[in-house]
């Protein structure tokens, strides 16, 4: 395939759809319910009424309005329709052309849709995630083809170092000065890994991104292929996920076909093969060394670094290794250019984020915001406060890794470095809200608990410190701790942090160490006094 | 000068740490020039008595009543030194924490074909489910690992004590 | 770059030593004492037990010394106090995950997890025990397996498969449930793999691998020279 080739097959398709008077936009993602017979309803309600020709009832990605769904996109038109059942196909169709069903109707000027900047997830909910010429008529593809007859390696490493990218997996380690780094490497071979191994309790960005947009990632992927020198990779996901891997399995194989992978991309010199690693349900797995372990065949667990990946990384060669929102971010960088993603977000954090909204709040789901949106706007507008007239407690970003974050620094702003100044992290994007009804130290040992599941047993103080932490607070909880155990929790959770071997147990204790900051209160009110006998510490 | 009011106490344990106590031979002379013995399980005092300077304690805390005992002697000493393994870890009578007081009884008594197969229980202080040692409950001055500690280790340790050495390296172990 | 000599000071002592050489190695050439325990001469170094953690000038982090390679004008601290906080507390921590008892040990008076204690002057365990079920295996006609008294240093695993070449032992699960096992998970004494080279018994620290008939203290282990067959195996492939 060449770029008229392309473009061609996009006019192509583009004709087709635009044939059609009304689009039915289905989310079909897998947290909606009833999606498929939703989708199955309309069709038969088109069939039946001989609207074939007129209407086009396609499934799409997810639309982000996770607490309305199943949410049914009409276009033109832009009408959304929340909570939609099987049932209402008929009325729906009805009313195509014609008042919108006033029941089902979202207002589209709710804070949820305009003060979202879409950039990663453009598309998501926009084309029918299992088909590359959806993908490809909206423009998809159209920067790898400008990478590969336009630029050179050199070239794409240096719009993404200048975009101010860092990764999106947590860390926010800047990518372009990581694919400098790849490139530079020494080695006849490379690899390039797509880490997909989502695993924070409360984050489901990257199922939606592969869910909703595979083909985005992959561009992504090809692209930083090229750009390093890297000619097979692997996209590593969790068998939780069925229904991304099922959709990237097919996107890698539509990919091939139109030789947008595979050898000699697009007639040019350049190789890449993409497969798929399934990921056992590890969580360490998502830490790049355990992946890569993983990878190999091996037992998943991390190694200590350095050597990095980028050195010595996959079978010992120079790999490069980005999350799933990362690669999301490359196509839209080629096409509209590094200074317009270096022009949205902060100094330090530049672009957009995916977050994942869960726990306490009305518009629970996925939103994506430019960097530097102060969490306020983005929990109690653009995800609408608090439900059951509760009041808010607190936010816990970073999932399992990160902090909780109290209403007074509510107006800080999302980027990496203000979360962390605030004794949290960016994450990979979970938010999960908190209110008055939840006790902190309840939400801190669930954490410690799924660290202490999670913890691979390879090196001391994460295996058998998150077991004393968890113990701890449980009495906590219990009201039998004593001052003796607040000073032995605060020097565990220093141990952890300063000695363990991977960024899970350095991390583990994040939750912990945050919420004695700000909420001390809560654990000083379940201690016991000093001079009553305590029971026995077992 | 007037003598220090010593005592020791005997727990969950094996007597082994008092054997080790009484093997520091002769110099049991000169312990005893400066202190009285007030409560042992070498002497015949029946009630743990009040104003202690030095409790040597010996054995893991295994029923509640060992629990009284050394909440009693903690409330009425100075300074509690935990004595050996079983004062400082929980050692042989902890073994049992894996499955339970009820399960190692039961395994004990009922299920090893036994002529009378009965657990002894009249007039016995219950035991706890789990076997524990003493910081568990009370604060604990010193720490002297051993099973036993050698009589040289007890002698230097007591002696340091009543003499006032503030720096005791004691050269012990767990399992020595 | 491998025959480069790098100078630095290891607490307040200059050394000297090869750019593909560790902290650790060239700490012990200069006899300063870095407390270890997954670290054997001879095997490949996991870095998992972070004993060995110092303080590098200039960095924020702690850096496991057996792993991280000597640098020109590097200032490395191995005793400072907090160091060695996190020793004592690894150390206990590693006495309260299993059911560690020296005095009915085979290995008491020669195991390196007692030892440390005793050189880091842990005289008890702050910790409350885990006391976990575990199982002692028994079924190899020479040696014994007792998971009560496994650490995960896993030097096992590394001498099994990088020094036997059989792999005999991994672990399996994970966190506090990891354990050490025979090819997947069969009883030692049916493993198809096992020569019964004893390799196993005597790098492990503990009496977690012990041979049958000893009874307490009376595992003394001969550590096999590893460093010495590395060597030869590697001049041999030269």
């Amino acid at each position: 395939m060449n770029r008229e080739e392309l473009k061609n097959l996009a006019d192509e398709h583009s004709r087709h759809l635009e044939g059609f008077t009304h689009h039915i936009l289905v989310c079909a993602g897998l947290g909606c319910p009833d999606n498929e017979a939703i989708i199955a309803g309309l069709r038969r309600v088109v069939a039946e009424q001989h609207l074939d020709k007129q209407v086009l009832v396609r499934k799409a990605g997810c639309m982000g309005l996770c607490a309305l769904g199943p949410i049914v996109l009409i276009q033109p038109g832009e009408i959304t329709y929340h909570n939609v059942h099987p049932g209402d196909a008929e009325e729906i169709v009805a009313a195509l052309g014609k008042e919108p069903v006033p029941r089902l109707l979202l207002s589209e000027d709710l804070p949820f849709f305009t003060r979202q900047y879409k950039n990663v997830l453009a598309l998501s909910g926009r084309i029918d995630p299992e088909s590359i010429e959806d993908y490809i008529a909206a423009g998809g593809y159209g920067s790898l083809l400008g990478v590969l007859t336009t630029m050179r390696p050199a070239d794409v490493i240096r719009t993404v170092q200048e975009s101010g990218l860092r990764g999106r997996g947590g860390a926010g380690y800047p990518t372009g000065l990581k694919w400098a780094t790849v490139a530079k490497a020494l080695g006849e071979k490379k690899f390039i890994i797509c880490n997909g191994d989502e695993g924070d309790p409360g984050a489901f960005m990257d199922r939606s991104i592969l869910e909703s947009t595979p083909h985005a990632v992959l561009e992504g992927m090809i692209i930083a292929a090229y750009a390093v020198g890297a000619n097979r990779g692997y996209i590593y996901v969790r068998a939780e996920y069925p229904l991304a891997v099922k959709r990237l399995q097919r996107a890698i194989h539509e990919a091939e076909r139109k030789n947008l992978l595979g050898h000699a991309i697009c007639g040019t010199s350049f190789d890449l093969t993409l497969q798929l690693r399934l990921g056992a349900g590890a969580f360490v797995c998502g830490e790049e060394t355990a992946l890569i372990a993983s990878v190999e065949g091996r037992r998943g667990s991390p190694r200590p670094r350095p050597p990095y990946p980028a050195g010595k990384g996959l079978w010992g060669c120079p790999t490069l290794i980005n999350n799933v929102e990362t690669y999301a971010n490359i196509a839209p960088i080629i096409r509209c250019g590094a200074e317009w993603f270096a022009s949205i977000g902060t100094e330090q954090s530049k672009g957009t984020k995916v977050f994942a909204l869960t726990g306490k709040i009305h518009n629970a789901g996925l939103v994506e915001v430019p960097m530097g949106m102060p969490l306020r706007e983005i929990i109690f507008e653009i995800g609408g406060g608090i439900p059951d007239g509760h009041t808010f407690k607190g936010v816990q970003t970073g999932g399992p890794s990160g902090g909780c974050i109290p209403e007074e620094f509510l107006d800080a702003p999302v980027s990496y470095e203000s979360l962390s100044a605030l004794g949290s992290i960016m994450g990979s994007g979970g938010m999960i809200v908190i209110d008055e009804t939840s006790s902190m130290i309840d939400v801190v040992k669930y954490f410690m608990e799924f660290c202490m599941e999670e913890s691979c047993g390879k090196c001391a103080p994460c295996r058998t410190g998150t077991v004393q932490i968890h113990r701890l607070l449980t009495r906590f909880q219990e009201r039998q701790a004593t001052a003796d155990d607040l000073a032995m929790l605060e020097e565990l959770c220093d141990l952890l942090k300063s000695a363990s071997l991977c960024g899970l147990g350095q991390s583990a204790p994040n939750p912990v160490l945050s919420s004695l900051r700000y909420f001390r209160q809560e654990y000083l009110d379940r201690m016991i006094p000093a001079d009553t006998p305590g029971e026995a510490n077992s | 000068m007037k003598k220090r009011r010593l005592a020791t106490l005997w727990l969950d344990g094996c007597s082994g740490c008092h054997m080790s106590l009484l093997d520091t031979d002769e110099r049991l002379l000169d312990l005893a020039a400066q202190v009285d013995m007030v409560f042992s399980p070498l002497a015949d005092i029946k009630e743990f008595p009040e104003q202690v300077d030095v409790v040597c304690i010996e054995g893991a805390v295994s029923s509640a009543e060992d629990e009284a005992r050394l909440h009693r002697a903690r409330r009425h000493s100075k300074l509690l030194i935990a004595m050996g393994d079983c004062a400082v870890t929980g050692n042989i009578p902890a073994m049992r924490n894996v499955h339970g007081a009820d399960a190692m009884l039961r395994s004990v008594y009922l299920e090893r074909e036994p002529l009378q197969a009965q657990i002894p229980g009249t007039n016995l202080p219950p035991l706890r489910d789990k076997s524990l040692p003493l910081h568990h409950f009370v604060h604990v001055d010193l720490f002297i690992p051993g099973c036993p500690p050698a009589a040289d280790t007890l002698f230097t340790a007591l002696n340091g004590l009543l003499t006032g050495t503030a720096d005791l390296r004691l050269d012990t172990r767990f399992g020595a | 770059m491998s025959d480069t000599i790098l100078t630095l000071t290891i607490d307040g002592q200059p050394v000297s030593g090869l750019a593909t050489e560790t902290i650790l190695q060239i700490a012990r050439e200069n006899k300063i004492d870095i407390p270890t325990l997954c670290y054997l001469e001879g095997l490949s170094a996991v870095g998992s037990c972070r004993l060995c953690m110092v303080e590098i000038e200039g960095s924020p982090k702690l850096h496991p010394a057996c792993v991280t390679l000597i640098q020109e004008g590097m200032v490395v601290t191995t005793q400072t106090e907090r160091l060695q906080g996190y020793r004592r507390n690894i150390v206990q921590l590693l006495f309260a995950e299993r059911n560690h008892v020296c005095s009915v040990c085979v290995s008491n008076g020669h195991c390196e997890l007692q030892e440390l204690a005793h050189k880091l002057g842990v005289d008890h365990i702050a910790f409350p025990g885990c006391y976990p079920e575990l199982e002692v295996d028994a079924s190899h006609r020479r040696f014994v397996l007792d998971h009560n008294r496994c650490v995960l240093c896993t030097r096992c695993v590394r001498v099994c498969a990088e020094i036997e070449g059989a792999h005999t032992w991994d672990v399996k699960n994970r966190g506090m449930r990891s354990r050490i096992v025979a090819d997947l998970d069969t009883p030692w004494g049916d493993s198809a793999t096992c020569t019964g080279c004893g390799k196993c018994v005597h790098v492990c620290p503990t009496g977690a691998l012990s041979e049958k008939g000893k009874s307490v203290a009376e595992m003394l282990k001969k550590r096999p020279s590893l460093p010495y067959l590395v060597a030869n195996r590697t001049e041999e492939r030269q």
